[in-house]
């Protein structure tokens, strides 16, 4: 969790607290890192326990759909639906937070179109 | 200038860019000696019973919000889907959106499968995300509801543990309801009987809780049929005033008297009702 970079170029003290050594490694909220991996442990899990039932076969399949599923998008400071791979993922029947908070859509925010795309190809 | 965070998209859900800076507003603020603003709570006293073709859920009325009651009459006891009632102690927030958030998955669900949703089911889908956020939403609910096996009755605690039982209580009220139904809670009871239990429970969480008061709200829950009684019981009215500080008309004397007349035309009337419970 980098420090926030306010304006003029220097730290931020007002949002993100004195500099410290302890204030960058530490986690702000106890659920911070958890829910940050949370989709990739349950997608660990889940396809762990497939490799177990059915055999290599199927989590590879799985995430071989899952791979050209995610590359139907707009480029990365563009906001894309990712229909395919909700509905592969079983997204489009549920909704839990991550749809109604801090919803990408509505951020107030826009990522600098050059970086981004410079980081997605990987030229950064 | 820009930090890596800038060149991946944004996810949604909880964000925690916060919590430093309200980690350090907290510490500056107790030491100047002020208290930081406290969430809204239920305080609450809520319980569920199971009777013979059925469940009564009861719940109180009150919403806190540290010292103060923040709300009069708020409704304790979440729609959850025609079958399945559910009621929320903890904070409101929290309570609120978690109930409307399962509600909203068991439609798509039942939608889906194309049959009536089960009890277990709702029950499954709020242990396992009250135990994702690991007790940091604070919502204790008594999940009822009638489905194709009979009546169920659920207790699942903020942590993300729950108790299937056939009658339960929680909230800051819950040992005094509990001890109301320890004392006359029968197997296989009458509807009526079940429902004056309940609130026999309920008035007793009222009486001997600063957490819980108002009125008892119930909700009956049978096969093919909620009776959702809102109010069923006003245990605390407020009173009438009985004397009047005001002055009599003529007790001042009147020396002079002088009408103008305004001309004003009515441009538009509306009607806007007013919850002055």
């Amino acid at each position: 969790m980098g420090q926030h970079i306010g304006a003029y170029g220097v730290q931020d003290t007002l949002r993100s607290g004195f500099s410290s050594v302890k204030n960058e490694l530490l986690p702000s909220h106890a659920l911070e890192l958890s829910e940050k991996n949370f989709q990739l442990n349950q997608d660990k899990m889940n396809f762990s326990t497939l490799r177990n039932i059915q055999g290599l076969h199927a989590p590879l399949k799985l995430q071989m759909e899952y791979r050209a599923a995610r590359q139907i998008q707009r480029l990365p400071f563009l906001q894309s639906s990712h229909l395919a791979l909700d509905t592969l993922k079983g997204n489009d029947e549920s909704i839990s937070f991550e749809d109604i908070l801090n919803d990408p859509a509505q951020s107030e925010m826009v990522g600098e179109p050059h970086i981004m795309v410079e980081y997605k190809l990987g030229l950064m | 200038m820009s930090t890596l965070s800038m060149c991946q998209t944004q996810l949604g859900g909880f964000s925690f860019e916060n919590c430093k800076r309200n980690a350090v507003l907290e510490t500056e603020v107790t030491k100047v000696g002020c208290r930081m603003p406290a969430a809204r709570k239920t305080g609450t006293t809520i319980v569920g019973v199971v009777f013979k073709d059925g469940l009564v859920l009861g719940a109180d009325t009150r919403a806190t919000e540290g010292m103060i009651v923040a709300d009069k009459n708020c409704s304790k006891i979440h729609y959850i889907s025609p079958n399945i009632y559910c009621c929320g102690a903890g904070t409101a927030a929290d309570t609120e959106m978690t109930t409307q958030i399962i509600s909203s998955n068991l439609e798509l669900h039942s939608l889906s499968t194309g049959r009536l949703p089960r009890v277990a089911t709702a029950n499954r889908m709020l242990k396992q995300m009250l135990f994702r956020y690991q007790g940091h939403i604070g919502a204790a609910l008594v999940l009822g509801g009638m489905d194709c096996n009979g009546p169920h009755l659920y207790s699942i605690y903020p942590h993300g543990s729950t108790d299937k039982l056939p009658y339960v209580t929680m909230g800051s009220g819950s040992l005094a309801a509990m001890a109301v139904f320890e004392d006359r809670y029968k197997q296989d009871m009458e509807e009526e009987d079940a429902k004056r239990l309940v609130r026999d429970a309920i008035a007793a969480g009222i009486f001997n809780d600063l957490g819980s008061g108002s009125n008892i709200d119930l909700c009956v829950i049978t096969k093919g049929r909620v009776d959702y009684l809102r109010p069923h019981d006003m245990a605390n009215k407020k009173g009438v005033r009985t004397g009047n500080y005001k002055y009599k008309r003529g007790t001042t004397g009147v020396l002079t008297k002088a009408v103008t007349k305004l001309d004003l035309e009515v441009v538009e009337e509306t009607i806007q009702t007013m919850d002055t419970s």
